[in-house]
């Protein structure tokens, strides 16, 4: 299955372009600049990392550096329900091994892959900063899914929707 | 006692808005502070509070201002607000920015007067959306009622707040991988010297501050240094949020005096031990920081009482861990996240954090040796004090303070071929 073209769209380009002001340079808009890509196409493909670049005035591979070190921004598309499990040792503790197994066993497919129909991922994550509320589980950069039980991983689809 | 809370609003009450804060004393201490107090009288009272970081490295607040160049120099000067929050273990900044977002507002404002900061850029990590959306709600409430901007707070200066967000990697809350983050780059930590006072943002002075530090700093304006330091002991002042998480009844954050005794936030704060069980291990202050074992629970949470226990405050996020867990397990959980988020600049930090992880591995699954167990503690030593941050000293850190601490559990796994407690949580 060949994935659609992307560009850069208008809205974003707007949102960009706003953050742009703030610093003193340009550049540094750039990790905003693919939250907002990450956030409409769901990845960062390279034909709109080469459009960033010509916005903020960098080479391709400036961008395209930043997009592969930063755990948040995906080059190639993830599932459209990008669950991601924190795995860290609160989360460990409170059981997120029987979770990530859960959701293996559920949706079929392992860790860092996603559905034949692209419906859902699944990642391993370190602490998500809601250590108190293990086992956190984040979709999408979306508000924390807090207190997942390992033993109610179908009540965490649901959620997940 | 009761304690004296000024970082969390009171339970039940909401203080996002301007007008809620404001009712509650909000912006007070801000406004006399830029009326009233010259900028050295900021620094010389923030001083003698005995402010310390809350970040991790315990640092003065007060003596960090000082470093900065006097105003009116040849470039802008900024801050950069560290709200990376991502030592696991520590989840504190949130409660502010998610509860309290104006008194870190505030504490900026009184920030960039005292050391003349043109701007602040607070870099919030990009997994907290609930935190950013109310932390920038609160910067445009503040800017649209002149307490930022070109005219605020009754003076003519410039200063303003922006709002950034990271992309879910650890190293960015080193202060220097954060500054490199902020440029729009990836986050690896620089060489100091020189330090961010004199080459932060941009190539310009920074002063680079914890969310909760920056947060501490109204209240000591509006009630004084010696207020401050009556709070604590005589060199950890104030109150200060420990998130405790693991196997207790009650997980959360609590504000609470530095030198609270470790014994009394598990028991009484978080309500004891879950299931009745025996408590085992306590990693004090996030991930980094040395675990203690059982006995050692009397300990005082503060600089000096962790640093004679053979650990350290760290950020003051507390993971308690009962009997039911194996030790080795907990360790190749940690080293797997050192492993991952290792910059790679350094060699000793890219193939010992390896190291760490893979001869755990083999240890929990019962194929390791005793020998495994001295080439752990080499390997951590090759790692301390060798690399451009202190990641890769965490990383030995934790790893040698679960082998030192639990060494017979260790020992365990190799005399019996595998782990003793099958029934342990799966790393
Ligand atoms: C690997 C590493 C990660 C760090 N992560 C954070 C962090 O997430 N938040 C933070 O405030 N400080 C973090 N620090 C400490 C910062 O480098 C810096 O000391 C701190 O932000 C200074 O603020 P303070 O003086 O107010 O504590 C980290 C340090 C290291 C070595
Ligand atoms: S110590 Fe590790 S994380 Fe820090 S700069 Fe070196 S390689 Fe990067
Ligand atoms: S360990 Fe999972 S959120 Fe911190």
């Amino acid at each position: 299955m060949s994935e659609p073209s992307h560009t850069l769209s208008d809205s974003v380009k707007q949102a960009i372009l706003a953050e742009v002001p703030k610093y003193p340079e340009p550049r540094s808009a750039l990790l905003m600049a693919l939250h907002f890509v990450q956030a409409e196409i769901g990845h960062v493909p390279l034909a709109v990392q080469r459009e960033i670049a010509a916005l903020l005035g960098l080479r391709p591979i400036e961008v395209r550096e930043v997009v592969t070190f930063y755990p948040m921004y995906h080059e190639h598309p993830v599932g459209k329900r990008n669950i991601q499990v924190c795995v860290n040792i609160a989360c460990a503790l409170a059981g997120a091994r029987k979770v990530v197994r859960g959701l293996e066993e559920r949706l079929g497919v392992r860790v860092g892959e996603r559905t034949p129909d692209g419906a859902y991922s699944i990642e391993e994550v370190q602490c998500l900063g809601s250590c108190g509320t293990a086992v956190c589980v984040q979709v999408n950069n979306e508000p924390f899914i807090e207190n997942v039980r390992p033993d109610r991983v179908d009540d965490l689809l649901r959620t997940v929707g | 006692m009761a304690v004296e809370r000024y970082l969390l609003p009171p339970d039940g009450a909401d203080w996002r808005s301007l007008d809620a804060y404001r009712r509650a004393g909000g912006y007070e201490a801000a406004q006399r502070a830029l009326q009233g107090l010259a900028p050295e009288a900021v620094i010389e009272e923030v001083k003698a509070s005995g402010l310390r970081g809350r970040g991790g490295a315990g640092f003065s607040t007060g003596q960090k201002w000082s470093f900065m160049p006097k105003p009116g120099g040849p470039k802008p000067t900024f801050i950069a607000c560290n709200g990376d929050e991502s030592e696991p273990g520590t989840f504190k900044d949130r409660q502010i920015v998610e509860r309290n977002p104006h008194l870190l507002v505030e504490g900026l404002i009184i920030t960039a007067h005292a050391i003349g900061a043109r701007a602040a850029y607070v870099y919030l990590r990009g997994e907290y959306v609930t935190g950013f959306r109310t932390l920038v709600t609160a910067v445009d409430e503040a800017r649209a009622a002149g307490l930022l901007g070109s005219r605020h707070c009754g003076i003519e200066r410039e200063f303003d707040v922006h709002v950034m967000r990271g992309a879910g990697a650890y190293i960015c809350g080193e202060e220097t991988g954060m500054i490199e983050s902020a440029e729009g780059k990836k986050g690896q930590p620089r060489k100091r010297p020189p330090f961010p006072a004199v080459y932060g943002l941009w190539g310009c002075p920074t002063t680079v501050n914890n969310v909760e530090t920056i947060s501490q700093v109204p209240a000591i304006i509006r009630k004084g240094a010696a207020w401050f330091k009556s709070i604590g002991t005589p060199t950890s002042t104030g109150n200060t949020l420990y998130g405790i998480s693991g196997h207790v009844n009650r997980p959360g954050v609590y504000e609470l005096p530095l030198g609270t005794p470790l014994r009394e936030i598990i028991e009484v704060h978080a309500g004891g031990v879950r299931n009745g069980k025996r408590l085992k291990a306590i990693i004090p202050g996030g991930v980094s920081m040395p675990v203690l074992s059982a006995e050692q629970v009397d300990v005082r949470m503060d600089h000096e009482s962790l640093k004679q226990a053979g650990t350290l405050l760290g950020t003051g996020g507390i993971v308690v861990i009962d009997e039911t867990a194996c030790m080795v397990r907990a360790a190749i959980v940690i080293a797997r996240f050192f492993r991952h988020e290792s910059c790679g600049q350094c060699t000793q930090c890219r193939e010992g954090t390896a190291w760490l992880y893979k001869l755990l591995r083999r240890i929990e699954s019962g194929q390791g040796s005793l020998a495994d167990l001295e080439t752990i503690d080499q390997v951590g030593g090759y790692m301390e004090g060798q690399t451009i941050c202190a990641l890769s000293d965490a990383a030995a850190w934790a790893a040698t303070g679960f082998l030192r601490r639990f060494r017979s559990e260790f020992e365990a796994h190799v005399h019996g071929k595998g782990c003793p407690l099958p029934e342990s949580f799966e790393p």
